[in-house]
């Protein structure tokens, strides 16, 4: 898996920080990124209200769990897939994959990578993802790199007294630790 | 008051449901009408004192305060709650200073009286057989580098070295000093270090030990260390009297 770009929101749907760690996508304008940011903000918001449904009937969905910070900090995912409490979590298609984490505080962090790898024999495919679950590992991969990113925002960014909360990130200390992670 | 024993703490809750014709039932406690002069300590307040077996600052019996100050274990404690208290000592000496070079002197002035307490402690738990009083400048720069960073930070410090060109000056080195770990300067901000502060510790540490000093913290960055920072000590022009007094 090739990240091409990192993006951070602010609980405001403002971008507050935008690397794009490898080439592979074209560059937009100053003002398209902070539209995608937006977009991407309201569309999260929206998947978080749609509710699943199982043969018409609607499922009970839960409140959030009082050990929900204990679930977080071993998953690093905020909910369970079942439930649709998270809200958009990931797109795949054919040219990229992009994966969203949304913090407690409502900071997203939003990945672009590359697509998931073709596999042309789908006989063989279907035996592999039953043993070894091949299309969920850049899912899994994607999760993980969403941890590190947490911590090191929490580290780089918020313990920095230079640092004003919802702004755009200056840190250099953050970026060659992002590049590090990558 | 429920009961008789119970000292009367200042808390927001019990501040705003006091009136000013309240006194307490002993008459100890601080009384707002009377003003300070109801904290002087009668016969009574005394007697209800000593009577008192709970302690006025806390009542457990593991507080910092209960336990053995000369204490051999290495103490440890939250590098992430250090650094949000830096965070904030930071951001509060910023938003008073008129500028970069106040800023600095505002956090060295802070670094300054953790350094003179400092000192006392670490010279008090080194134990007072093997304790001696260091006399010499490299002495004294050896115990800053060594056992006194040690106790700080829990390393000693990377480079000690001499100033070629000027006499009176010494640098100490830290790859990764520990406080600024996670602080990246804007380029707007210039030359400021917030490893200032540590140069305060330095220098009331120094002081303490009447070896007067004047101590800045430096960035020279180099590869793989992009926060390395150099604390230049420069002794006072006496000390160099001193010192060849002494040789």
């Amino acid at each position: 898996m090739k990240v091409y770009s990192i993006y951070i929101l602010n609980k405001a749907g403002g971008l507050i920080y935008q690397n794009d760690v490898n080439p592979g996508l074209n560059r937009l304008s100053a003002n398209d990124y902070l539209v995608l940011a937006g977009t991407l903000h309201g569309v999260h918001a929206i998947a978080a209200k749609v509710t699943p449904t199982i043969n018409g009937k609607e499922v009970a969905t839960n409140e959030y769990p009082n050990n929900q910070n204990a679930i977080l900090l071993a998953s690093g995912k905020l909910q369970d897939s079942n439930s649709n409490k998270s809200g958009l979590q990931s797109i795949e298609t054919d040219l990229f994959n992009l994966y969203i984490f949304q913090t407690l505080t409502g900071i997203k962090f939003i990945l672009i990578t590359s697509p998931n790898p073709v596999v042309h024999n789908l006989q063989q495919i279907n035996r592999e993802v039953a043993n070894k679950g091949e299309l969920n590992k850049q899912y899994a991969q994607a999760n993980e790199i969403f941890k590190h990113l947490y911590i090191i925002y929490s580290d780089y960014v918020m313990k920095d007294p230079f640092y004003s909360l919802d702004m755009p990130i200056k840190s250099s200390l953050f970026d060659t630790k992002v590049k590090e992670i990558v | 008051m429920s009961n008789d024993n119970d000292i009367i703490l200042s808390s927001a809750t019990s501040m705003s449901t006091l009136t000013i014709n309240e006194v307490s039932k002993d008459g100890f406690g601080y009384n707002p009408s009377v003003g300070p002069q109801s904290n002087i300590i009668t016969p009574e307040a005394s007697t209800f004192l000593l009577s008192s077996k709970k302690s006025i600052i806390t009542n457990n019996p593991n507080s910092i305060y209960d336990k053995n100050i000369i204490n051999k274990k290495n103490l440890e404690i939250s590098l992430s709650s250090l650094a949000f208290l830096f965070c904030e000592m930071v951001n509060w000496c910023h938003s008073n200073s008129k500028g970069i070079q106040d800023l600095e002197t505002r956090l060295n002035g802070l670094g300054y009286q953790v350094g003179q307490r400092y000192i006392e402690l670490i010279k008090l738990r080194e134990g007072f057989k093997t304790n001696k009083r260091e006399v010499k400048i490299v002495e004294i720069l050896q115990f800053i580098h060594g056992t006194f960073w040690k106790a700080i930070f829990g390393k000693t410090a990377n480079e000690l070295e001499k100033s070629q060109d000027v006499l009176n000056e010494y640098m100490i080195t830290d790859n990764v000093p520990l406080m600024s770990k996670f602080i990246s300067i804007p380029k707007e901000y210039g030359e400021l270090n917030c490893s200032a502060f540590m140069a305060g510790i330095i220098e009331g540490a120094l002081d303490s030990s009447a070896f007067f000093a004047n101590v800045t913290a430096h960035s020279v960055p180099i590869t793989g260390y992009p926060l390395r920072t150099v604390f230049l000590i420069k002794f006072d022009d006496s000390l160099s009297i001193r010192e060849s007094l002494r040789s």
